[in-house]
């Protein structure tokens, strides 16, 4: 922008107002105008709505700064709640194929985006039935405010979706996502070895157990290498095998709802699978038959992968075709921690520096690293 | 021996360094709920007593009655645009569109609409439209000073300077001599002119001249800023920096005179000084983006947190659809992210669209570092047309030239 440019708007005002002060119109990348998130999520006939209103826009349309000092308190925007969702959901309809589905306010919150503080308002849509086309108007400050954008994320359990709402495009119309049962296993695969190497804790509990597996006990106490591949491979397998069935049936279980344990409780219990795993290989607690503790404790991650599942909105239809693509990627992420780890560790297993920085050390430090979560998780504190 | 004993080692110190660093970042959009009712969650840029706030609500009020009442709608889309540029807050400028909502899809809207319409529509690049608007204008209301200087800037933006130039000629009949001169020696520093420009603006705000016309303090701030610009495209970094500090010190708000200012200092290679200029203004994308600039060269304890911020920024806008800030995008991308490549698409992209100093440099700047001279064509061609004189740009031009050849 050019002096000239600001000059335009000085002119502009100077001539018309006669205020020679007046300064320039255009607002130099100042920001962005104004937006609202919103974000729902279709699970059969109920819509789970989230929306993040811009407080600065909600003191524009019903002055939320009651006092006028220049700032804007939770007393204030919690006072005026219900007008609010009032102000919100009045220019808001979602629709199951037409018809509309009557919305239910929840909880409000605040949130923090990149141009300033936002109420975020919780609510529930009841279709009669469940959407093969959901759609939405949004008419929420257009009359006052002709730049405001709604920007809409819908997830309706086989995709996410982004639309942008205008002026210009107050009702939209989105079909459901149908995948193909073929891209919809492959997505499941694929979720499922992206979380073994997102869920570190996971990752950790698999080394601690396969450390010792290039290795004997001797019978006097201390350790030995194996002396061929073939045993050592036939014990990674067992436990890699035994953690997967186990957490194969308690995840089916979990995600179809036939048996829940609360979070707190189910990720408490992996950080300390991971302590126990770890402090064994040093000071032996479990017997000899590590793929019982391996089967054992991943009943243990099975409820864990389902929290996942069900937090990251993979697709909920066809839940058993989702549920064996996610094991399957399990699985195949396993492998591939296997497929670097063994050889490397088959390679070493004779040296001293194996058994000691390699089984002790890194033992040890895995049972640190899962002790700080195991206190974290249990008393909901932050250590890092 | 000592081989896999660094192997495991390494994989240990993975393994930590994994665990500590490998958590979901806390994101801010989580949502929480305060426990005090106290805990201030936003500052309004101003608080009810601010007496353009009164005065909004009794135009507002008024026109709620009668929207189509076209003085009313005209006065309060003036005021939203005057208080976005005092708080650089491109809300109000809808709040102005929603003003003269009656005349908005209207192509033969009254003039005094068309102009408040075009200047909108340009503050969001919509140049071509505004033309437009400023185009019908200038024809139905050839009397009307204001359409001739908006239509000359917005000309002038597009880099169609002798169109710019010729819409500033009425003005000598219409307007106060410092409106026509600054409309044309704002032209002429980027034609080739710089320094005559300089000479004959600067003899306007001489004291005591003998000029009838008593300046206010607004229209010395605006014409000494702009004199600042000129001098910085004939190269008089000191005079630029002179003329930067008095306009500034008539409104030490002004957030173009920050940006301009805060570009010399960081160009001088002082950037202590720019960080110390534009602190406490994040609020201003724009001038967010030269404290992360500065920040990054001083090393400052926030440069890493202010490059983020503006990083989300980006984002946002993005999320809404907008591709206003290329330009700054593209300073961005090559300043702080060192990503050449997207600079030069964004600068590019960019440049179909603005041909300010600025948006030639910015392209050429990009193309140099992305080793891609092809790119810089249209920059160098336009240079050489126009005769920009600004020896920094010329400087990048140069390298480039030399890398072709």
């Amino acid at each position: 922008m050019s002096a000239a440019r600001r000059l335009a708007a000085r002119v502009l005002v100077a001539l018309v107002t006669l205020v020679a002060l007046a300064l320039v119109a255009t607002p130099a990348f100042a920001h962005k105008p104004s937006d609202s998130y919103l974000t729902l999520a279709v699970t059969g006939a109920r819509v789970d709505g989230r929306w993040d209103i811009a407080l600065r826009d909600l003191n524009n349309v019903m002055a939320l700064d009651k006092d006028g000092n220049g700032v804007i308190t939770w007393g204030e925007v919690r006072a005026r709640q219900a007008e609010i969702s009032e102000i919100a959901l009045g220019h808001l309809t979602v629709k199951s194929d037409g018809a509309t589905c009557p919305a239910h306010v929840g909880d409000m919150q605040v949130a923090s985006h990149s141009d300033g503080a936002y109420a975020v308002l919780h609510f529930t849509a009841d279709c009669a039935l469940t959407p093969s086309v959901l759609g939405v108007d949004y008419e929420l400050f257009f009359d006052v405010d002709p730049q405001h954008h709604g920007i809409v994320r819908i997830d309706d359990g086989a995709g996410t979706r982004t639309a942008i709402f205008t002026p210009r495009e107050r009702a939209q119309a989105f079909p459901r996502t149908t995948l193909g049962k073929g891209n919809q296993l492959w997505s499941a695969i694929k979720l499922g070895v992206h979380h073994i190497f997102a869920g570190i804790d996971h990752l950790l509990f698999l080394i601690a157990l396969l450390l010792p597996s290039v290795l004997v006990r001797r019978p006097g106490g201390g350790w030995e290498p194996v002396p061929r591949l073939r045993p050592a491979l036939k014990d990674v397998l067992k436990i890699v095998t035994a953690f997967t069935v186990a957490h194969s049936i308690t995840l089916s279980l979990s995600a179809l709802e036939v048996l829940r344990l609360p979070s707190r409780f189910v990720e408490s219990g992996i950080a300390a699978s991971v302590v126990i795993a770890a402090v064994n290989n040093v000071w032996p607690i479990l017997e000899e038959d590590r793929w019982t503790a391996a089967f054992a404790l991943g009943l243990l991650h099975g409820f864990g992968f389902s929290a996942t599942l069900m937090d990251l909105g993979l697709p909920r239809q066809n839940l058993v075709l989702t549920l064996f693509g996610f094991n399957v990627g399990v699985e195949i992420g396993q492998m591939c921690v296997v497929a670097v780890f063994l050889p490397l560790a088959f390679f070493a297993r004779k040296t001293a520096a194996y058994r000691r920085a390699g089984l002790v050390g890194g033992s040890v430090i895995i049972a640190a690293i899962a002790s700080v979560w195991l206190v974290e998780r249990a008393f909901a504190v932050k250590i890092f | 021996m000592k081989r896999s004993f660094a192997v495991f080692g390494a994989t240990g110190a993975l393994i930590v360094l994994g665990a500590i660093f490998f958590r979901p970042a806390a994101s801010a959009e989580v949502p929480r709920t305060p426990h005090d009712d106290a805990e201030i969650l936003e500052h309004l840029a101003t608080g009810a007593s601010d007496p353009r706030e009164n005065e909004r609500a009794r135009l507002g009020t008024i026109l709620a009655a009668q929207p189509r009442d076209l003085r009313t709608a005209v006065a309060l889309a003036h005021l939203d645009i005057e208080i976005s540029r005092a708080r650089s807050d491109p809300r109000y400028l809808s709040y102005a569109q929603a003003a003269l909502a009656p005349w908005w899809e209207q192509a033969d809207a009254p003039p005094e609409v068309l102009i408040l319409r075009a200047t909108i529509r340009q503050s969001v690049h919509g140049f071509d439209a505004a033309l437009v608007d400023l185009d019908r204008v200038v024809a139905v209301a050839p009397y009307e000073p204001q359409g001739w200087v908006t239509r000359s800037v917005v000309l002038a933006v597009r880099g169609r300077y002798e169109e710019a130039r010729a819409s500033c000629a009425p003005l000598a009949r219409l307007s106060s001599p410092l409106v026509f001169t600054v409309c044309e020696t704002s032209i002429d520093g980027v034609t080739g002119s710089a320094g005559p420009a300089y000479a004959r603006l600067a003899a306007m705000l001489e004291p005591g001249n003998g000029r009838a016309v008593r300046l206010t303090p607004g229209e010395i701030e605006w014409a000494t800023s702009t004199l600042g610009e000129i001098a910085l495209r004939s190269g008089h970094d000191g005079d630029a920096e002179q003329k930067f500090k008095a306009s500034l010190a008539i409104d030490p708000e002004d957030a173009y005179v920050l940006a301009a200012y805060a570009d010399l200092l960081l160009d001088l290679d002082r950037p202590k000084e720019a960080a110390k200029l534009v602190e406490g203004r994040t609020d201003n994308d724009g001038l967010l983006l030269r404290l992360a600039l500065a920040e990054n060269k001083t090393r400052g304890p926030l440069a890493a947190a202010h490059a983020e911020l503006l990083a989300t920024r980006f984002d946002a806008s993005h999320l809404r659809g907008d591709t206003v800030h290329r330009r700054e995008e593209a300073r961005f991308r090559l300043g702080l992210q060192h990503d050449a490549a997207a600079a030069l698409t964004l600068a590019r992209a960019n440049w179909d669209v603005q041909r300010e100093p600025w948006d030639v440099r910015i392209l050429l700047e990009s193309a140099l570092a992305a080793s891609d001279p092809a790119a810089a064509k249209p920059a160098l061609s336009f240079l050489d047309e126009h005769h920009l004189e600004d020896p920094r740009i010329l400087a990048v031009a140069a390298q480039l030239k030399k890398g072709e050849k």
